[in-house]
């Protein structure tokens, strides 16, 4: 499944990366420590989070993440969304909490 | 040592003491008895810190002044991303400027019987006030406010047990974010600051984080310098003409 279906099926907001979401999900994983994330997290997965530190760009990147999906329609920093431009990295926006879009999120198949 | 640096001398400080303000701290963490343990270890320099919170400095000062004990002011500060930051200032006034900064940023009430009470004391350890503010709760500030709010006031910012699991800087933004200027670095084991990845360049504290009076001065860092004054410890963190910080 690509990024553009999941932001399609669950009817999310894309804050950053509209030409990023041909990016191949293959899994997910929920998580604000990024030390956690840094240590588990899998090629290709997106990333569910309620950080908006610039950090998790990096993060993402380092760990060549599909995109992050903020909770709780929290804000990204600045400096945030200016790292996922140029890190390539898709962040999009929903107003769910990290349970309910993680539960959605393997409904659709993503695990 | 270094020639010309024969006045320089060591100085034990715990920097980084919880009090009965503290909702996590003991009660018997009061401004009397800290002073006491703090005079029992042999520690030249107490450093307080409660969470987001500076309000029992006063009383702790004002104890350790008669025992010949150095009192640094300070605060445990909460970053929106839940980082913990130990802001310590120069001055009462500097010290009271920069809590109602911090205050100003956070919200929520504490709810005394789960997180426990928020004594605020005077000098002869009798209750003034019990604070109602969430002090466990975190800042709406993110951890570069954080730290811009402590420069500010003239304080010294440092990232509070970077090697635990919890609050510390690198197990919640995974990597110190670059140019974030931290004055140090605080480590709850010492002799594991060699394997902490990207913070070599970094000057490391260690100190208690001393919630129960047992603990104060269990951990504890040499300043090597001239005298006991706040911008002599700056200057140990900068190891200006051969100042050393020691762990």
């Amino acid at each position: 499944m690509k990024i553009r279906d999941i932001v399609k099926i669950l009817d999310l907001q894309v804050i950053s990366g509209d030409d990023l979401l041909e990016k191949e999900v293959t899994g997910g994983y929920t998580g604000d420590l990024l030390s956690d994330v840094l240590a588990h997290a899998r090629k290709g997965n997106i990333w569910i989070t309620s950080q908006i530190h610039q950090n998790i760009i990096a993060v993402a990147s380092s760990k060549e993440l599909s995109g992050i999906i903020i909770v709780n329609l929290r804000k990204p920093e600045e400096e945030t969304l200016k790292r996922a431009e140029e890190e390539k990295i898709p962040v999009i926006s929903s107003s769910l909490l990290a349970f309910e879009i993680t539960g959605k999120l393997y409904e659709t198949g993503i695990k | 040592m270094k020639p010309g640096l024969s006045d320089i001398k060591e100085f034990r400080a715990d920097m980084h003491i919880h009090t009965c303000l503290s909702p996590c701290a003991d009660l018997e963490m009061s401004p009397k008895n800290i002073v006491r343990e703090a005079k029992r270890k042999g520690l030249d320099i107490i450093g307080i810190c409660d969470h987001n919170s500076a309000e029992n400095f006063p009383a702790v000062e004002k104890n350790a002044f008669q025992e010949g004990i150095k009192v640094i002011g300070g605060m445990e500060i909460t970053s929106r991303e839940e980082v913990h930051v130990l802001g310590l200032f120069g001055n009462e006034r500097d010290l009271f400027n920069a809590q109602a900064a911090v205050y100003s940023k956070l919200k929520g009430i504490n709810d005394e019987e789960k997180y426990g009470i928020q004594v605020v004391v005077n000098e002869n350890d009798e209750v003034l006030d019990f604070n109602n503010k969430l002090l466990i709760g975190a800042t709406e500030m993110a951890i570069e406010e954080v730290v811009d709010l402590i420069h500010k006031y003239n304080g010294i910012a440092i990232a509070a047990h970077v090697d635990r699991e919890g609050f510390s800087i690198l197990a919640n933004l995974g990597f110190i974010p670059d140019g974030l200027p931290l004055d140090a670095l605080e480590i709850t084991d010492p002799s594991k600051r060699d394997k902490i990845n990207g913070t070599k360049d970094f000057v490391f504290i260690t100190s208690s984080d001393a919630h129960f009076l047992d603990d104060i001065g269990k951990r504890y860092t040499c300043f090597l310098m001239k005298e006991i004054t706040f911008e002599e410890i700056r200057k140990c963190l900068y190891k200006e003409n051969g100042r050393e910080v020691i762990i």
